[in-house]
């Protein structure tokens, strides 16, 4: 029996209701005990976590491995190896790889890519539609039976608000999200937020419109349905507004938001500088603050990164024809304490809870909880030693990220998955 | 970045009175970040070297030895002519490195092709492209001096400082003119340029055109928005008419062009009801009988070949001063 002990830090476990100071016994990867450790437990290895937090592994629901088809960009193995760095013990993937994830073998091929890796837990999610055309439905009965956990055409919404009704309510069968990237096309077509900056800088802009169509109409069509939707990277005031309003009438909706979407504004794109140029883009302060009240009160239930890793060859491109996307799983969990904790927005437990039970929850997966027998998937987080972000150092294949150089003071100091320590700081 | 800015008046005296202005620019991208002093300091040169091109023998010595780029990513006959004329007024030498509408995905990046050229031994870089912010990616990552010949709708500078030199030129100072810019602001680099530069020297501007021409966020630039020409014509003390891109024509953005003219060109009717001594400007090449009617283009109130000339002189100040930067560094 092996047994790995973390002593004396703050046990943060919002599944359990669970904020105390104490010990964890890991006990052949699974969660043994929660509280003071017994003397005559003699573990094999042990963590001081003195001064720091123990919570769930923490979870992203969004991130892009790029595999198959853009190994050199991001692979299963790099991108889990900067999943575990960033504290994060499983991640969902979306499904825009070349080919895309539309089926049951490829969803297969990404679980059987992630055990080879051995590094973070990856719950693939499969496209909606064969190949992300927002025609045909994709066969998600055989993807769940693989092992999807929920389906989006990310980088697109369906567009097609007739196809969109039927896989809300097919998927309605196996519980499972359909996460839209609420983006209406005809309405979109620039590279960053219109508006003033889009205006002096001479670069064609997204009308936040575009959002907001399609996530009203998407509400809309899930409250017919009564099916469950989950909404991608919402990014405007008008977005949470509406997730509010349909929270309120009991529609089955769910929303995520990202760090550079509470940190980063439309006027950070000044110097052209392509690692602020994603989709959606970067809005108005007006919009971080509507967002970070959003959080407040319960209207966004999770934290995601969006994680779009990119060849720096990509990226040196003009900002009209760099591609959208950045990078942040190395380094998120600081940002959400910079854009949340710091600002006063919510407290630890909540913040715990929006990286681990709730993403958990949306997926329908066993993880995100300190519950004993539950596995150990646990993440020790010092939330207080200052450090400055160094790009070069991330574990990602990939460099697209604009907050080099940045001060933050919240990591992981120990990543451990199924009771085996995959990152430490020391 | 952005230097106090001062009435054109006061800076004149100042340099009156031997506090001689110091041109530090290397790179010449936009107008937006340029103070009253500059521009004014780039008129002034201008001036001086608008009598170079009255000679018999047409060239200066300042840039002998130096090698001038025109790095082009989209047609251009007269900016790109105009350029290298300017450049080889100045004894540089000039290449023509015309890059035909290339796939960006694929093979060469800007910044490779910028690295290539400064590889050769090349001093300014003239720079037009069709993305917006390229020449100032291109500054922050080469040595040579980088002189934006317009990016996408973002900004041409030398056309904003042809257009003002010319007024200044014509009526003295800018203070307190009425300029109206008539056309498709939101997808025009020279209305940007002029607004930037007009406001700060204390001109007046008045955007015409349909709502679905203005940029977004209109009411935050420093400037009058107006649909109804014939309401403000009267006033204005100069039009620059902008030049109707054929790509928008049926798009949803104007119907057509017969709507188009009737509302917004500039016909011998409408000239009726401005000022007399109102200039007449345009960029070029103009569409006749489109934004503006022939007997207007040509008439005594026009300003189109004037532009033309000065755009030469105007040319030879930036690629003189940038240079000049460039040694003090």
């Amino acid at each position: 029996m092996t047994q790995l002990l973390i002593k004396n830090g703050r046990i943060i476990d919002p599944a359990n209701n669970v904020d105390t100071v104490g010990d964890l016994l890991v006990s052949d990867g699974k969660i043994a005990a929660v509280g003071k450790s017994s003397a005559k437990v003699k573990p094999d290895q042990t963590i001081d976590a003195a001064d720091k937090l123990i919570v769930p592994g923490l979870i992203d629901m969004h991130v892009h491995l790029r595999e198959p088809g853009d190994e050199e960009v991001e692979t299963v193995a790099s991108g889990t190896q900067a999943a575990v760095a960033g504290g994060f013990t499983a991640v969902a993937c979306m499904p825009n790889t070349d080919p895309a994830i539309d089926n049951e073998a490829s969803v297969e091929f990404i679980s059987r890519q992630a055990a080879r890796a051995d590094m973070a837990h990856v719950f693939p999610i499969g496209a909606i539609t064969k190949g992300r055309q927002g025609q045909e439905l994709a066969e998600m009965g055989q993807m769940v039976r693989a092992g999807a956990v929920g389906f989006s055409d990310d980088g697109d919404g369906v567009a097609n608000a007739a196809v969109l009704l039927q896989a809300l309510k097919y998927s309605s069968m196996f519980d499972r999200p359909i996460m839209e990237h609420c983006e209406d096309k005809t309405m979109s077509g620039g590279c960053m937020n219109s508006g003033h900056y889009a205006s002096i800088l001479g670069l064609p802009g997204i009308n936040p419109l575009a959002e907001e169509l399609m996530l009203y109409r998407d509400v809309q069509l899930t409250k017919q349905a009564k099916a469950r939707l989950h909404a991608q990277h919402i990014s405007t005031a008008g977005s949470a507004r509406i997730v509010r309003t349909a929270k309120a009438e009991g529609v089955r909706v769910t929303a995520e938001v990202t760090p550079h979407h509470l940190l980063l504004t439309d006027a950070d794109c000044q110097t052209y500088n392509s690692n602020f140029k994603m989709n959606p883009p970067l809005r108005r302060q007006e919009d971080i603050d509507a967002l970070r009240l959003a959080i407040a009160d319960g209207t966004i239930d999770c934290l995601v990164t969006d994680h779009a890793p990119h060849l720096r060859s990509q990226k040196e491109l003009e900002f009209r024809n760099a591609p959208f996307g950045i990078i942040s799983l190395d380094v998120a969990l600081g940002l959400y304490v910079k854009a949340l904790i710091d600002t006063n927005t919510i407290d630890w437990p909540r913040l715990i809870q929006m990286m681990t039970i709730a993403p958990a929850q949306i997926l329908q997966v066993p993880k995100g909880t300190l519950s004993v027998g539950a596995d150990a998937d646990i993440t020790v987080i010092d939330p207080k030693t200052e450090f400055t972000v160094c790009v070069d150092k991330f574990a990602s294949k990939s460099r697209n990220c604009p907050y080099d150089g940045w001060q933050l003071h919240a990591r992981a100091a120990y990543t451990i998955v199924n009771g085996k320590i995959k990152h430490s700081l020391h | 970045m952005d230097v106090s800015v001062g009435s054109s008046t006061a800076d004149n005296t100042a340099a009156a009175e031997g506090q001689a202005f110091v041109w530090q620019r290397k790179h010449l991208l936009g107008l937006r970040e340029l103070s009253a002093e500059e521009l004014n300091h780039i008129f002034d040169t201008a001036e001086s070297f608008k009598e170079v091109s009255q000679r018999s023998v047409k060239k200066a010595p300042p840039l002998r030895g130096k090698v001038v780029v025109n790095l082009f990513f989209e047609d251009s006959t007269r900016t790109r002519s105009s350029f290298s004329l300017a450049a080889s007024r100045l004894s540089a030498d000039v290449l023509d490195f015309t890059v035909k509408a290339s796939s960006v995905s694929k093979g060469e990046t800007l910044l490779d092709t910028a690295r290539n050229l400064e590889a050769m031994g090349i001093d300014i870089i003239v720079i037009r492209h069709s993305a917006g912010g390229a020449p100032y990616m291109l500054s922050q990552s080469i040595d040579a001096c980088v002189v934006n010949a317009g990016d996408g709708y973002h900004e041409h500078p030398t056309q904003g400082l042809l257009d003002i030199f010319t007024i200044r030129e014509l009526r003295g100072s800018l203070k307190g003119l009425k300029v109206a810019i008539v056309g498709d602001i939101a997808h025009s680099r020279v209305a940007r340029s002029n607004i930037w530069g007009l406001t700060t020297l204390g001109a007046e501007v008045f955007l015409v055109g349909p709502p679905t021409l203005m940029p977004s966020a209109v009411n935050q630039l420093p400037v009058t928005v107006c649909h109804n020409f014939d309401e403000i014509v009267g006033e204005m003390d100069v039009l620059n008419m902008l030049r109707v891109q054929f790509e928008r024509i049926g798009s949803p953005m104007f119907p057509s062009v017969r709507e188009y003219s009737r509302l917004f060109g500039l016909t011998e009717e409408r000239m009726t009801r401005a000022k007399k001594d109102v200039l007449v400007m345009h960029p070029g090449p103009i569409n006749r009988g489109l934004e503006i009617e022939s007997e207007v283009a040509d008439g005594p109130n026009s300003t189109i070949l004037r532009q033309v000339t000065n755009g030469l002189a105007v040319r030879m100040a930036v690629l003189f001063l940038v240079n000049q930067a460039a040694a003090m560094e």
